[in-house]
């Protein structure tokens, strides 16, 4: 079986509009990367501090009347979220907005007291000192910095420096993505998130050294050719290739979506919305991007 | 006929037998009589996050350690000057790191000062100087003994917890130092974590003080006590109402006896009221110490003081000299019986605070175990399914590569005693759809070489060559990240990074050693004419 024989998709061509796209996803990003560091992004409490209580009740309990029951005993700011099956109330408590004592039996109590005769049982319970997310927070950005510096080595040691920016670009392009998704969203960006977001990064890359590789082995073969076109050959020679991983990936990805349970769901979301912008970047951003640059060098020494 | 067939199926099966022991005490439960001697009976064990249970990290105040030293030293200085009748006016601890001792004249200073000299030779000595009429000099911590002295709180409160853990009963907890100042203690399937928190977490520093009879507790304030005296708080629960009253207290600040001297605090249930109390016993300087003090305060009430909160304070009737007292109070028997788990297993060297506490509850655990399991059957079957529609024959030899990744995956980590977490479940389920990616360029290499005409032989070998860098080049990237985020995650993250990078490095055996012999075993053994890619 075959999805799409040759193709002879004309990529480099679309650039303008490609690159459009990018640069308002990436536009998006970084807003949504500058709401965090600002810190009025929907952070998870591992990375802000604070509380957070998931309670399992024997009926349904309106939004509404928790908060109505939180704000009684001075948890007025708890941020409170539903989860559909299963009767579930995630409750968060925010470091700024900590009263006095235990958050965690502050909001049992509170539960207690207001809504006799409909049972709980504390699912989970998280408490964050603001010491322990500043730390998170600096380790989790060496990590993704160190990270993005050892991928550019090693592909421009394997290749050459444009590919290296080609393939950090595209890479960067992919993870400002996920942000922005997720601030549109407005999803929480916790540890998980950032698992996700590096992972994609090394899938993303994955997929941009496919590409490359194919370029440098056509490069070699064709001389004659301009850039443009054996690029544009390249990419439709692995376009089978790109597709079908992506699609296999995405399966699994997506069984993790539907399937995985609560807590685990936005992970696997933001997967999947990596997988999806992983493909097209390898497609639309790393290659136009060597193009470009490897066209103004050529010219520039002519 | 190609080279090295036999030897690469032998390396398969060496593998998935391997893979078979180190899975077998994770399966079987319990492991047959004879499974004993070299075979390995590690298990893949379930991170907190599915097993359910409680993840502490604990601050341990270490500036508390040195202040704490430091009034000992106060009072020790104290207790011997007086002993040798040198007058002074003045000794205590002044900032957080020294002790200001002030003298009437300056031939008492310089007395004590070569005293000092000899008994605290480590310490620095700010030499005497006259201020106000008196003589004063001050007594430093340096710098190095101060590290050392809170090294050791850390290391002291970390053998401590891990007492009063193993005393509560807690299968296979983890108690590790991180960092310089905290301490994170993992507490699997843990019932009551509320209970095991306030126990860990106590600093349990037992004095026995003198309640300072002069001065009206119900008028004193902080201003108007002396300064050797402080107000404390005794705390009554009334049994039937559950009511707490706070009764103030008035107390002399030096303790007579601490905690320290103890031997032993068992539980007892007092027959005449059945109520629970702690019956404790000291050690021949604790026993010493109590006969002097009950014998020369006699009609006197000794305040039982636990972290600065009063627990009774029972008048003196007589003379206590067998070395064995009781602490009474309203507590119920849980409570005792904590109260006695940190008696014995010795108080902390300093406070510790709590600054972070996962707890997830058995029933999520299982929750996300199951629906991990769903989500990586039905990936594992779409996958199947696609790959065999697609690629027909080879997506079958595919799909062997993929399962024989799964055992591999499952083999190594049970090898290597690695905890099993959610994302690391995600990362498993994420690596049967990556682990075919090596295969889908194989194939689509092959379909390219036999699109120009080549045969079946020469097509397969210069799929596989070509792919081979491409390959290599996108394994050490995935190979990069999970080395970064092993090195700089935590729990979970961790587990997802083994996961992750495990799964990259067998999926290499399996894509380039792996699928390609059951190609070469089919091209040459079974005579296969046409590839079915």
């Amino acid at each position: 079986m075959e999805f799409i024989g040759k193709t002879h998709f004309d990529f480099m061509g679309k650039k303008k509009i490609s690159f459009a796209v990018s640069i308002i996803i990436s536009i998006i990003g970084i807003i949504g990367v500058v709401q965090i560091a600002l810190g009025t992004a929907n952070m998870g409490i591992d990375f802000s501090g604070g509380t957070a209580v998931q309670l399992k009740f024997a009926q349904p309990v309106s939004i509404d009347k928790a908060r109505e029951a939180l704000s009684k005993h001075g948890l007025k700011d708890a941020n409170l979220q539903e989860i559909t099956e299963g009767n579930k109330l995630l409750v968060k408590v925010g470091k700024t907005s900590l009263p006095q004592g235990n958050a965690a039996d502050l909001i049992q109590g509170a539960f207690q007291k207001e809504v006799p005769g409909n049972q709980f049982v504390v699912e989970s319970s998280t408490e964050i000192g603001p010491a322990i997310g500043d730390k998170l927070r600096k380790d989790t950005l060496i990590a993704v910095a160190i990270s993005l510096i050892c991928i550019v080595i090693y592909i421009a040691w394997r290749f050459d420096f444009t590919f290296g920016v080609g393939a950090l670009a595209a890479t960067l392009h992919d993870v400002l993505a996920m942000f922005a998704v997720f601030f549109l969203l407005n999803k929480e960006i916790n540890l998980l998130f950032i698992t996700a977001v590096l992972t994609i990064a090394g899938y993303s890359l994955t997929d941009t050294v496919v590409v490359f590789d194919r370029i440098r082995e056509n490069l070699h073969k064709n001389t004659k050719d301009s850039l443009s076109v054996i690029f544009n050959h390249s990419i439709n020679e692995v376009l089978s290739r790109t597709i079908i991983t992506g699609l296999t990936t995405f399966l699994a990805a997506g069984s993790l979506y539907f399937f995985g349970g609560e807590v685990i769901h936005d992970f696997a979301l933001a997967l999947v919305v990596g997988i999806v912008v992983g493909i097209y970047s390898s497609v639309f951003v790393a290659s136009p991007i060597v193009e470009v640059w490897g066209r103004r060098t050529k010219t520039s020494k002519a | 006929m190609p080279k090295g067939l036999t030897w690469r199926f032998g390396l398969i099966l060496l593998f998935i037998f391997l893979s078979g022991l180190y899975l077998t005490p994770t399966f079987v439960s319990p492991l047959p009589s004879w499974w004993t001697g070299l075979l390995p009976k590690d298990r893949i064990s379930l991170g907190l996050d599915l097993q359910g249970g409680t993840h502490l990290v604990m601050e341990v105040e270490i500036q508390k350690a040195v202040e704490g030293a430091l009034d000992l030293i106060a009072t020790d200085l104290e207790d011997s000057l007086t002993a040798k009748t040198l007058r002074f006016k003045k000794i205590g601890r002044t900032a957080s790191d020294r002790v200001q001792l002030t003298f009437y004249d300056r031939g008492t200073a310089d007395t004590v000062q070569k005293m000092i000299k000899e008994k605290y030779p480590t310490m620095e000595l700010v030499p005497p100087y006259d201020e106000g009429g008196f003589v004063s000099m001050q007594l430093r911590m340096g710098e190095k003994e101060a590290q050392e002295r809170k090294d050791r709180a850390v290391a002291q409160a970390l053998e401590t917890i891990r007492n009063r853990i193993d005393q509560f009963g807690v299968s296979e907890p983890v108690i590790a130092r991180e960092g310089l100042t905290n301490i994170v203690v993992q507490l699997p399937g843990i019932k009551d974590p509320k209970r095991a928190i306030e126990l860990i977490g106590r600093t349990a520093r037992l004095e026995f003080k003198l309640v300072d009879e002069a001065i009206n507790p119900a008028t004193a304030t902080p201003g108007t006590v002396p300064e050797d005296s402080e107000i404390l708080i005794e705390k009554k629960t009334d049994s039937t109402t559950g009511a707490v009253t706070e009764i103030p207290l008035v107390v002399k600040k030096k303790a007579m006896i601490t905690g320290d001297l103890l031997t032993d605090a068992q539980v007892r249930i007092d027959s005449q009221f059945n109520q629970p109390y702690v019956a404790i016993d000291f050690n021949a300087t604790g026993a010493r110490l109590f006969d002097q003090v009950t014998a020369a305060n006699v009609g006197k009430r000794f305040a039982i003081v636990l972290d600065n909160t009063i627990y009774s304070a029972p008048v003196i009737r007589e003379r206590i000299s067998g070395g064995s007292a009781q602490i009474s109070g309203s507590f119920t028997e849980k409570e005792a019986a904590d109260l006695a788990i940190v008696l014995r297993a010795g108080s902390l060297p300093a406070p510790v605070k709590i600054i972070q506490n996962v707890t997830v509850g058995p029933s999520l655990g299982q929750d996300s175990i199951n629906k991990g399991l769903i989500a990586g059957l039905v990936g594992i079957g779409l996958v199947i399914a696609f790959m065999t529609i697609y690629y027909k024959l080879s997506g079958l030899v595919a799909n062997f590569g993929m399962v024989l990744n799964v055992v591999y995956l499952m083999g190594a980590l049970a090898a290597l005693g690695a905890t099993l977490t959610l994302p690391g479940i995600a990362a498993i389920v994420l690596l049967i759809g990556m682990s075919v990616d090596a295969n889908v360029l194989i194939f689509e290499r092959i379909r390219e070489e036999m699109r120009l005409g080549k045969p079946p032989k020469a097509a397969l070998d210069a799929g596989y060559d070509k792919a081979f860098l491409t390959i290599m080049d996108s394994h050490v990237t995935t190979l990069i990240t999970a080395a970064v985020l092993f090195q700089f995650g935590t729990g979970p993250v961790k587990g997802f990074a083994v996961s992750l990078s495990l799964g990259v490095i067998i999926n290499l055996f399996t894509a380039l050693v792996g699928t390609k012999a059951v190609f070469d075993f089919a091209l040459s053994r079974l005579r296969v004419k046409r590839l079915s890619v």
